[in-house]
Protein backbone atom coordinates (compact mmCIF):
# COMPACT_ATOMS: atom_id res chain seq x y z
CA UNK A 1 0.00 0.00 0.00
CA UNK A 2 1.38 3.19 -0.46
CA UNK A 3 0.30 6.54 -0.08
CA UNK A 4 1.06 9.52 -2.43
CA UNK A 5 1.82 12.98 -0.57
CA UNK A 6 1.54 16.95 -1.90
CA UNK A 7 2.00 19.20 1.49
CA UNK A 8 4.15 17.11 3.78
CA UNK A 9 7.41 18.49 5.00
CA UNK A 10 10.47 18.00 7.07
CA UNK A 11 10.87 21.07 8.29
CA UNK A 12 13.82 20.14 11.75
CA UNK A 13 15.02 17.14 13.43
CA UNK A 14 17.25 16.93 16.05
CA UNK A 15 19.59 13.68 17.60
CA UNK A 16 20.58 13.25 20.71
CA UNK A 17 23.22 10.22 20.75
CA UNK A 18 25.04 7.73 23.06
CA UNK A 19 29.15 7.20 23.40
CA UNK A 20 29.93 4.84 20.58
CA UNK A 21 27.71 7.06 18.11
CA UNK A 22 29.54 9.99 19.63
CA UNK A 23 32.63 8.61 17.51
CA UNK A 24 31.45 8.01 14.99
CA UNK A 25 31.73 9.44 11.58
CA UNK A 26 28.69 11.55 11.70
CA UNK A 27 29.72 12.83 15.40
CA UNK A 28 29.50 16.63 14.59
CA UNK A 29 25.92 16.53 13.26
CA UNK A 30 24.08 15.39 16.14
CA UNK A 31 22.78 17.83 18.29
CA UNK A 32 23.79 16.03 21.53
CA UNK A 33 26.47 13.89 22.59
CA UNK A 34 26.93 11.85 25.80
CA UNK A 35 29.71 9.90 27.29
CA UNK A 36 28.39 7.12 28.99
CA UNK A 37 25.26 5.23 28.94
CA UNK A 38 23.50 6.61 31.84
CA UNK A 39 22.90 10.31 30.86
CA UNK A 40 22.93 11.54 34.52
CA UNK A 41 19.88 9.12 35.19
CA UNK A 42 19.90 6.16 37.68
CA UNK A 43 18.84 3.40 35.43
CA UNK A 44 18.78 2.50 31.30
CA UNK A 45 15.80 2.58 31.12
CA UNK A 46 15.17 6.47 32.50
CA UNK A 47 18.29 7.04 30.61
CA UNK A 48 15.98 6.22 27.48
CA UNK A 49 13.40 8.29 28.20
CA UNK A 50 15.66 11.17 29.00
CA UNK A 51 17.11 10.87 25.22
CA UNK A 52 13.54 10.91 24.29
CA UNK A 53 12.23 14.43 26.16
CA UNK A 54 15.97 16.08 25.33
CA UNK A 55 15.41 15.35 21.81
CA UNK A 56 12.35 16.82 21.39
CA UNK A 57 13.03 19.68 23.66
CA UNK A 58 16.15 20.60 21.14
CA UNK A 59 13.67 20.65 18.64
CA UNK A 60 10.76 22.41 19.72
CA UNK A 61 14.11 24.92 20.59
CA UNK A 62 15.45 24.61 16.66
CA UNK A 63 12.01 24.63 15.30
CA UNK A 64 10.67 28.18 17.78
CA UNK A 65 7.76 26.39 18.30
CA UNK A 66 5.73 25.51 21.96
CA UNK A 67 4.69 21.84 22.95
CA UNK A 68 0.90 23.42 23.26
CA UNK A 69 1.36 23.99 18.92
CA UNK A 70 2.63 20.48 18.21
CA UNK A 71 -0.94 18.94 17.22
CA UNK A 72 0.99 15.35 18.14
CA UNK A 73 3.48 13.64 18.86
CA UNK A 74 3.63 9.90 17.39
CA UNK A 75 7.01 7.46 18.23
CA UNK A 76 8.24 4.62 19.77
CA UNK A 77 11.20 2.45 21.18
CA UNK A 78 12.25 -1.05 21.71
CA UNK A 79 11.07 -1.37 25.35
CA UNK A 80 8.19 -3.96 26.41
CA UNK A 81 4.91 -1.53 26.54
CA UNK A 82 7.05 0.96 24.59
CA UNK A 83 7.44 2.23 28.16
CA UNK A 84 10.86 5.13 27.14
CA UNK A 85 8.35 6.87 24.97
CA UNK A 86 5.86 6.69 27.46
CA UNK A 87 7.23 8.22 30.20
CA UNK A 88 8.84 10.67 27.87
CA UNK A 89 5.54 11.39 26.87
CA UNK A 90 4.53 12.12 30.58
CA UNK A 91 6.94 15.33 30.97
CA UNK A 92 6.61 16.58 26.95
CA UNK A 93 2.64 17.01 27.23
CA UNK A 94 2.03 16.58 23.52
CA UNK A 95 -0.75 14.36 22.69
CA UNK A 96 0.99 10.67 22.10
CA UNK A 97 0.27 7.87 19.47
CA UNK A 98 2.54 5.25 21.13
CA UNK A 99 3.70 2.71 18.24
CA UNK A 100 5.80 -0.31 18.07
CA UNK A 101 7.18 -1.67 14.64
CA UNK A 102 10.61 -2.37 16.17
CA UNK A 103 13.15 -1.05 13.92
CA UNK A 104 10.90 -0.01 11.65
CA UNK A 105 9.37 2.31 14.24
CA UNK A 106 10.88 5.27 12.74
CA UNK A 107 9.01 5.11 8.93
CA UNK A 108 5.72 4.10 10.57
CA UNK A 109 5.56 6.99 11.95
CA UNK A 110 6.64 9.62 9.73
CA UNK A 111 4.59 7.49 7.56
CA UNK A 112 1.14 8.04 10.08
CA UNK A 113 2.08 11.57 10.46
CA UNK A 114 2.14 12.48 6.75
CA UNK A 115 -1.21 10.57 6.35
CA UNK A 116 -2.65 12.65 8.92
CA UNK A 117 -1.13 16.03 7.91
CA UNK A 118 -2.07 15.31 3.75
CA UNK A 119 -5.43 14.61 5.09
CA UNK A 120 -5.22 18.02 6.58
CA UNK A 121 -6.55 16.22 10.19
CA UNK A 122 -3.75 18.00 11.81
CA UNK A 123 -1.25 20.88 11.20
CA UNK A 124 2.18 19.62 12.60
CA UNK A 125 3.30 16.53 13.95
CA UNK A 126 7.04 15.66 15.50
CA UNK A 127 8.07 12.28 15.61
CA UNK A 128 10.75 10.41 17.69
CA UNK A 129 12.26 6.74 17.49
CA UNK A 130 14.66 5.82 19.94
CA UNK A 131 17.09 2.91 20.69
CA UNK A 132 19.64 2.36 24.21
CA UNK A 133 22.06 -0.36 23.56
CA UNK A 134 22.24 -1.48 27.31
CA UNK A 135 18.41 -1.37 28.10
CA UNK A 136 17.69 -3.46 24.69
CA UNK A 137 20.31 -5.75 25.55
CA UNK A 138 19.12 -6.45 28.81
CA UNK A 139 15.16 -7.00 27.57
CA UNK A 140 16.02 -8.98 24.70
CA UNK A 141 19.78 -10.85 25.60
CA UNK A 142 21.78 -11.43 28.34
CA UNK A 143 22.79 -8.79 31.26
CA UNK A 144 25.19 -6.30 29.80
CA UNK A 145 28.09 -7.33 32.03
CA UNK A 146 27.83 -10.73 30.96
CA UNK A 147 30.81 -11.70 28.78
CA UNK A 148 29.34 -14.83 26.49
CA UNK A 149 30.27 -15.04 23.49
CA UNK A 150 28.50 -13.41 20.54
CA UNK A 151 28.62 -14.72 16.72
CA UNK A 152 31.16 -12.63 15.08
CA UNK A 153 27.67 -11.65 12.97
CA UNK A 154 25.79 -10.11 15.00
CA UNK A 155 25.28 -6.48 15.03
CA UNK A 156 25.48 -3.58 17.58
CA UNK A 157 22.48 -1.73 18.72
CA UNK A 158 22.69 2.50 18.63
CA UNK A 159 21.94 4.51 21.83
CA UNK A 160 20.01 7.41 20.58
CA UNK A 161 17.07 9.61 19.82
CA UNK A 162 15.68 11.13 16.89
CA UNK A 163 12.98 13.56 16.70
CA UNK A 164 12.15 15.30 13.57
CA UNK A 165 9.00 17.78 13.26
CA UNK A 166 6.92 17.83 10.00
CA UNK A 167 4.55 19.80 8.84
CA UNK A 168 2.17 21.03 6.08
CA UNK A 169 4.29 24.52 5.58
CA UNK A 170 7.44 24.23 2.98
CA UNK A 171 10.88 23.35 3.39
CA UNK A 172 13.62 21.97 1.57
CA UNK A 173 12.47 18.38 2.06
CA UNK A 174 9.54 17.16 0.90
CA UNK A 175 7.87 13.46 2.21
CA UNK A 176 6.87 12.62 -1.19
CA UNK A 177 5.02 8.72 -0.62
CA UNK A 178 5.32 5.87 1.65
CA UNK A 179 5.17 2.44 0.83
CA UNK A 180 3.22 0.46 4.51
CA UNK A 181 5.60 -3.05 4.90
CA UNK A 182 3.81 -6.31 5.35
CA UNK A 183 5.25 -8.64 7.64
CA UNK A 184 7.48 -11.58 5.90
CA UNK A 185 8.60 -14.71 7.76
CA UNK A 186 11.60 -16.38 5.54
CA UNK A 187 12.14 -19.27 8.56
CA UNK A 188 15.15 -17.87 10.05
CA UNK A 189 15.48 -18.52 13.62
CA UNK A 190 19.28 -17.59 14.32
CA UNK A 191 19.11 -14.25 16.99
CA UNK A 192 22.18 -13.17 16.18
CA UNK A 193 21.27 -12.88 12.68
CA UNK A 194 19.43 -9.92 12.39
CA UNK A 195 20.19 -8.95 8.88
CA UNK A 196 19.28 -12.32 7.22
CA UNK A 197 15.19 -12.14 9.20
CA UNK A 198 15.44 -8.06 7.77
CA UNK A 199 16.40 -8.53 3.69
CA UNK A 200 13.57 -10.49 2.97
CA UNK A 201 10.75 -7.62 4.28
CA UNK A 202 13.00 -4.81 2.93
CA UNK A 203 13.34 -6.38 -0.29
CA UNK A 204 9.64 -6.83 -0.49
CA UNK A 205 8.56 -3.52 0.75
CA UNK A 206 11.28 -1.51 -1.92
CA UNK A 207 9.67 -4.32 -4.96
CA UNK A 208 5.93 -2.66 -3.59
CA UNK A 209 7.08 0.41 -3.69
CA UNK A 210 8.52 0.83 -7.14
CA UNK A 211 5.18 -1.18 -8.66
CA UNK A 212 2.91 0.94 -6.96
CA UNK A 213 4.61 4.47 -7.95
CA UNK A 214 5.46 2.68 -11.26
CA UNK A 215 9.08 3.83 -10.79
CA UNK A 216 12.69 2.03 -12.11
CA UNK A 217 15.61 1.82 -9.19
CA UNK A 218 17.26 3.80 -10.77
CA UNK A 219 14.84 6.98 -10.25
CA UNK A 220 16.54 7.05 -6.44
CA UNK A 221 19.47 8.57 -5.74
CA UNK A 222 20.08 6.68 -2.71
CA UNK A 223 18.62 4.01 -1.21
CA UNK A 224 19.11 3.61 2.47
CA UNK A 225 18.00 0.53 4.87
CA UNK A 226 17.77 0.37 8.01
CA UNK A 227 20.02 -1.67 9.87
CA UNK A 228 21.07 -4.71 8.01
CA UNK A 229 24.37 -4.85 8.58
CA UNK A 230 27.31 -6.20 6.33
CA UNK A 231 25.72 -9.45 6.48
CA UNK A 232 22.41 -8.66 5.80
CA UNK A 233 23.13 -5.92 2.68
CA UNK A 234 24.84 -8.73 1.05
CA UNK A 235 21.87 -11.16 1.23
CA UNK A 236 19.39 -8.13 0.33
CA UNK A 237 21.48 -7.96 -2.77
CA UNK A 238 21.47 -10.95 -3.81
CA UNK A 239 18.16 -12.08 -2.92
CA UNK A 240 16.71 -8.97 -4.39
CA UNK A 241 18.33 -10.02 -7.39
CA UNK A 242 17.11 -13.88 -7.37
CA UNK A 243 13.49 -12.42 -6.07
CA UNK A 244 12.42 -9.49 -7.74
CA UNK A 245 14.84 -9.66 -10.76
CA UNK A 246 16.06 -5.77 -9.43
CA UNK A 247 19.82 -4.98 -9.18
CA UNK A 248 19.86 -2.57 -7.01
CA UNK A 249 22.28 0.76 -7.57
CA UNK A 250 22.75 3.60 -5.27
CA UNK A 251 21.84 1.70 -2.37
CA UNK A 252 23.68 1.57 0.83
CA UNK A 253 22.59 0.58 4.60
CA UNK A 254 22.81 2.77 8.00
CA UNK A 255 23.91 0.29 9.75
CA UNK A 256 27.41 -0.11 7.96
CA UNK A 257 27.65 4.24 8.32
CA UNK A 258 26.82 4.95 11.85
CA UNK A 259 29.68 3.49 13.38
CA UNK A 260 33.41 3.75 11.92
CA UNK A 261 33.64 -0.12 10.96
CA UNK A 262 37.51 -0.49 11.55
CA UNK A 263 38.28 0.96 15.23
CA UNK A 264 34.58 0.50 16.87
CA UNK A 265 34.06 -3.15 18.08
CA UNK A 266 30.37 -3.33 16.91
CA UNK A 267 30.50 -6.46 15.26
CA UNK A 268 28.60 -5.97 11.46
CA UNK A 269 27.56 -2.94 11.88
CA UNK A 270 24.46 -0.66 13.85
CA UNK A 271 21.22 -2.48 14.64
CA UNK A 272 18.21 -0.78 16.93
CA UNK A 273 15.53 1.71 15.77
CA UNK A 274 17.39 4.79 15.79
CA UNK A 275 20.12 3.39 13.69
CA UNK A 276 18.20 4.57 10.55
CA UNK A 277 17.04 8.02 11.54
CA UNK A 278 20.50 8.96 13.04
CA UNK A 279 22.12 8.52 9.77
CA UNK A 280 19.09 10.14 7.62
CA UNK A 281 18.56 12.91 9.61
CA UNK A 282 21.78 14.40 9.82
CA UNK A 283 24.07 13.18 6.80
CA UNK A 284 21.51 12.41 4.39
CA UNK A 285 19.13 15.55 5.01
CA UNK A 286 22.02 17.47 5.18
CA UNK A 287 23.58 16.04 1.93
CA UNK A 288 19.81 16.50 0.19
CA UNK A 289 19.82 20.15 1.80
CA UNK A 290 22.96 20.92 -0.08
CA UNK A 291 21.59 19.26 -3.76
CA UNK A 292 23.93 16.30 -3.75
CA UNK A 293 21.09 13.79 -3.40
CA UNK A 294 17.60 14.94 -4.68
CA UNK A 295 15.23 11.65 -4.61
CA UNK A 296 15.90 9.13 -1.51
CA UNK A 297 13.93 6.29 -0.62
CA UNK A 298 14.57 5.42 3.16
CA UNK A 299 13.40 1.60 3.57
CA UNK A 300 13.42 1.10 7.93
CA UNK A 301 13.72 -2.62 8.71
CA UNK A 302 12.47 -3.77 11.90
CA UNK A 303 13.01 -7.85 13.29
CA UNK A 304 10.01 -8.30 15.30
CA UNK A 305 11.55 -10.66 17.83
CA UNK A 306 10.44 -11.87 20.97
CA UNK A 307 12.20 -13.77 23.46
CA UNK A 308 9.39 -16.12 24.64
CA UNK A 309 8.51 -17.37 21.47
CA UNK A 310 12.55 -17.78 19.93
CA UNK A 311 12.32 -19.52 23.15
CA UNK A 312 9.39 -21.68 21.52
CA UNK A 313 11.66 -22.23 18.17
CA UNK A 314 9.07 -19.99 16.24
CA UNK A 315 11.57 -18.08 13.59
CA UNK A 316 11.54 -14.81 13.77
CA UNK A 317 9.29 -12.66 11.62
CA UNK A 318 9.92 -9.27 9.96
CA UNK A 319 8.30 -5.81 8.78
CA UNK A 320 9.99 -2.96 6.34
CA UNK A 321 8.39 0.31 5.78
CA UNK A 322 10.21 2.74 2.91
CA UNK A 323 9.23 6.32 2.87
CA UNK A 324 10.55 8.78 -0.27
CA UNK A 325 11.74 12.23 -0.15
CA UNK A 326 12.54 14.75 -2.53
CA UNK A 327 14.41 17.90 -2.53
CA UNK A 328 12.61 20.70 -3.02
CA UNK A 329 14.49 23.24 -5.70
CA UNK B 1 11.25 -18.33 -2.99
CA UNK B 2 11.10 -21.06 -0.99
CA UNK B 3 12.28 -21.05 2.79
CA UNK B 4 15.06 -23.42 1.77
CA UNK B 5 16.60 -21.22 -0.71
CA UNK B 6 16.44 -18.44 0.82
CA UNK B 7 18.55 -20.40 4.08
CA UNK B 8 21.21 -21.12 1.16
CA UNK B 9 21.39 -17.51 0.46
CA UNK B 10 21.65 -16.91 4.13
CA UNK B 11 24.60 -19.52 4.25
CA UNK B 12 26.27 -17.99 1.85
CA UNK B 13 26.90 -14.64 3.39
CA UNK B 14 26.71 -15.83 7.07
CA UNK B 15 30.60 -16.12 8.14
CA UNK B 16 31.47 -19.23 9.77
CA UNK B 17 32.82 -18.85 13.30
CA UNK B 18 36.34 -19.98 14.01
CA UNK B 19 35.64 -22.59 15.91
CA UNK B 20 39.78 -24.18 15.80
CA UNK B 21 41.13 -20.92 17.03
CA UNK B 22 38.01 -20.49 19.49
CA UNK B 23 38.86 -24.11 20.54
CA UNK B 24 42.92 -23.18 20.93
CA UNK B 25 42.49 -19.66 22.36
CA UNK B 26 39.72 -21.83 25.55
CA UNK B 27 42.18 -24.61 25.68
CA UNK B 28 45.37 -22.50 26.70
CA UNK B 29 43.37 -19.78 28.76
CA UNK B 30 41.70 -22.92 30.61
CA UNK B 31 44.64 -24.55 30.88
CA UNK B 32 46.47 -21.59 32.61
CA UNK B 33 43.01 -21.01 34.83
CA UNK B 34 43.90 -25.11 35.91
CA UNK B 35 47.66 -24.33 36.89
CA UNK B 36 46.12 -21.29 38.69
CA UNK B 37 43.58 -23.29 40.21
CA UNK B 38 46.83 -25.83 41.68
CA UNK B 39 49.03 -23.26 42.55
CA UNK B 40 45.99 -21.81 44.86
CA UNK B 41 45.82 -25.08 46.20
CA UNK B 42 49.28 -25.69 46.68
CA UNK B 43 49.36 -22.32 48.20
CA UNK B 44 46.89 -23.12 50.84
CA UNK B 45 47.95 -26.42 51.83
CA UNK B 46 51.27 -25.47 52.45
CA UNK B 47 50.46 -21.75 54.09
CA UNK B 48 48.09 -23.04 56.23
CA UNK B 49 48.58 -26.49 57.20
CA UNK B 50 45.32 -27.56 55.17
CA UNK B 51 44.66 -30.48 53.68
CA UNK B 52 44.16 -30.83 50.09
CA UNK B 53 40.47 -31.41 50.11
CA UNK B 54 40.25 -28.14 52.24
CA UNK B 55 42.90 -26.35 50.13
CA UNK B 56 40.87 -26.73 47.58
CA UNK B 57 37.47 -25.31 48.81
CA UNK B 58 39.64 -22.19 49.61
CA UNK B 59 40.94 -22.38 45.95
CA UNK B 60 37.01 -22.27 44.89
CA UNK B 61 36.14 -19.72 47.02
CA UNK B 62 39.20 -17.50 45.93
CA UNK B 63 38.16 -18.18 41.98
CA UNK B 64 34.46 -16.98 42.79
CA UNK B 65 35.65 -14.18 44.46
CA UNK B 66 37.96 -12.80 41.60
CA UNK B 67 35.01 -13.57 39.11
CA UNK B 68 33.02 -11.37 40.60
CA UNK B 69 34.85 -9.22 41.68
CA UNK B 70 36.24 -8.34 38.33
CA UNK B 71 33.05 -8.53 36.79
CA UNK B 72 32.05 -5.26 38.86
CA UNK B 73 35.18 -3.72 37.89
CA UNK B 74 33.50 -3.54 34.22
CA UNK B 75 36.16 -5.76 32.23
CA UNK B 76 35.72 -9.16 33.07
CA UNK B 77 33.09 -9.46 30.56
CA UNK B 78 35.72 -8.56 27.83
CA UNK B 79 37.97 -11.06 28.84
CA UNK B 80 35.53 -13.69 28.77
CA UNK B 81 34.64 -12.15 25.35
CA UNK B 82 38.41 -12.86 24.15
CA UNK B 83 38.49 -16.14 26.34
CA UNK B 84 34.86 -18.00 25.30
CA UNK B 85 34.88 -21.30 27.30
CA UNK B 86 38.49 -20.75 28.41
CA UNK B 87 36.42 -18.79 31.61
CA UNK B 88 33.08 -20.05 31.26
CA UNK B 89 33.62 -23.72 31.29
CA UNK B 90 36.03 -22.82 35.08
CA UNK B 91 33.90 -21.91 38.25
CA UNK B 92 34.84 -18.65 37.40
CA UNK B 93 32.40 -18.61 34.57
CA UNK B 94 29.27 -19.32 37.23
CA UNK B 95 30.46 -16.54 39.27
CA UNK B 96 31.05 -14.07 36.52
CA UNK B 97 27.07 -15.27 35.22
CA UNK B 98 25.33 -14.38 38.91
CA UNK B 99 27.23 -11.17 39.33
CA UNK B 100 26.64 -10.16 36.05
CA UNK B 101 22.98 -10.45 36.59
CA UNK B 102 22.84 -9.40 39.60
CA UNK B 103 24.60 -6.19 38.66
CA UNK B 104 21.27 -5.77 35.97
CA UNK B 105 19.19 -6.22 38.07
CA UNK B 106 20.20 -4.45 41.65
CA UNK B 107 18.05 -1.07 40.59
CA UNK B 108 14.80 -3.09 40.86
CA UNK B 109 14.88 -3.82 44.78
CA UNK B 110 16.87 -6.82 46.74
CA UNK B 111 13.76 -8.82 46.57
CA UNK B 112 12.19 -8.38 43.25
CA UNK B 113 15.57 -7.18 41.42
CA UNK B 114 18.60 -9.21 42.41
CA UNK B 115 17.02 -12.03 44.44
CA UNK B 116 14.44 -13.21 41.65
CA UNK B 117 16.69 -12.18 38.73
CA UNK B 118 20.39 -13.80 39.87
CA UNK B 119 20.46 -17.25 39.13
CA UNK B 120 18.80 -15.82 35.44
CA UNK B 121 21.91 -17.60 33.79
CA UNK B 122 23.11 -20.04 36.51
CA UNK B 123 20.03 -21.09 37.92
CA UNK B 124 19.92 -24.06 34.99
CA UNK B 125 23.80 -24.72 35.72
CA UNK B 126 22.88 -25.68 39.22
CA UNK B 127 19.55 -27.48 38.15
CA UNK B 128 21.70 -29.38 35.34
CA UNK B 129 24.84 -29.85 37.61
CA UNK B 130 22.54 -31.41 40.70
CA UNK B 131 20.79 -33.44 37.89
CA UNK B 132 23.95 -34.98 36.16
CA UNK B 133 25.39 -34.86 39.78
CA UNK B 134 22.58 -37.65 40.62
CA UNK B 135 22.54 -39.61 38.04
CA UNK B 136 26.54 -40.08 37.67
CA UNK B 137 26.38 -40.85 41.25
CA UNK B 138 23.86 -43.42 40.92
CA UNK B 139 25.43 -45.07 37.82
CA UNK B 140 29.24 -45.08 40.04
CA UNK B 141 26.80 -47.26 42.86
CA UNK B 142 25.62 -49.56 39.77
CA UNK B 143 29.12 -49.96 38.35
CA UNK B 144 31.33 -50.39 41.02
CA UNK B 145 29.36 -49.78 43.99
CA UNK B 146 29.46 -46.62 45.77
Amino acid sequence: MTFKYNNVYINETSTVVGPYEAKGPFSKLYDKCYKDFYFNEKTWEQAETKLIQESVEILLKKSNRKNSKIDVHIGGDLLNQIVATNYASAIIGIPLIGIYSACATSNLSLLLASNMIEANQIQNAIVTASSHNNSAEKQYRNPVEYGGPKKEYSTFTTTGCAACYLSNEESKIKVESATLGTVVDMGITDVFNMGAVMAPAAAKVINDHLKDTGRKIEYYDLILTGDLGVVGKMILKDYMKQEYNITLKNYDDSACMIFDMDTQPVYMGGSGVSCLPLVAYTHVLNKMKKGELKKVLLVATGALMNPTMCNQHLSIPSIAHAISLEAVK
Amino acid sequence: MEKKEYKKIVDKYTPDEPRFRNALIAFIIGGFMGVLGNFLVDFYSSTFDLSSKDASVFMIITLVFLGCFLTCLGFFDKWVGFAKCGLIIPITGFAHAMMSAALEYRKEGLVTGIGSNMFKLAGSVIIFGVVSAYIFGLLRLLVIGG
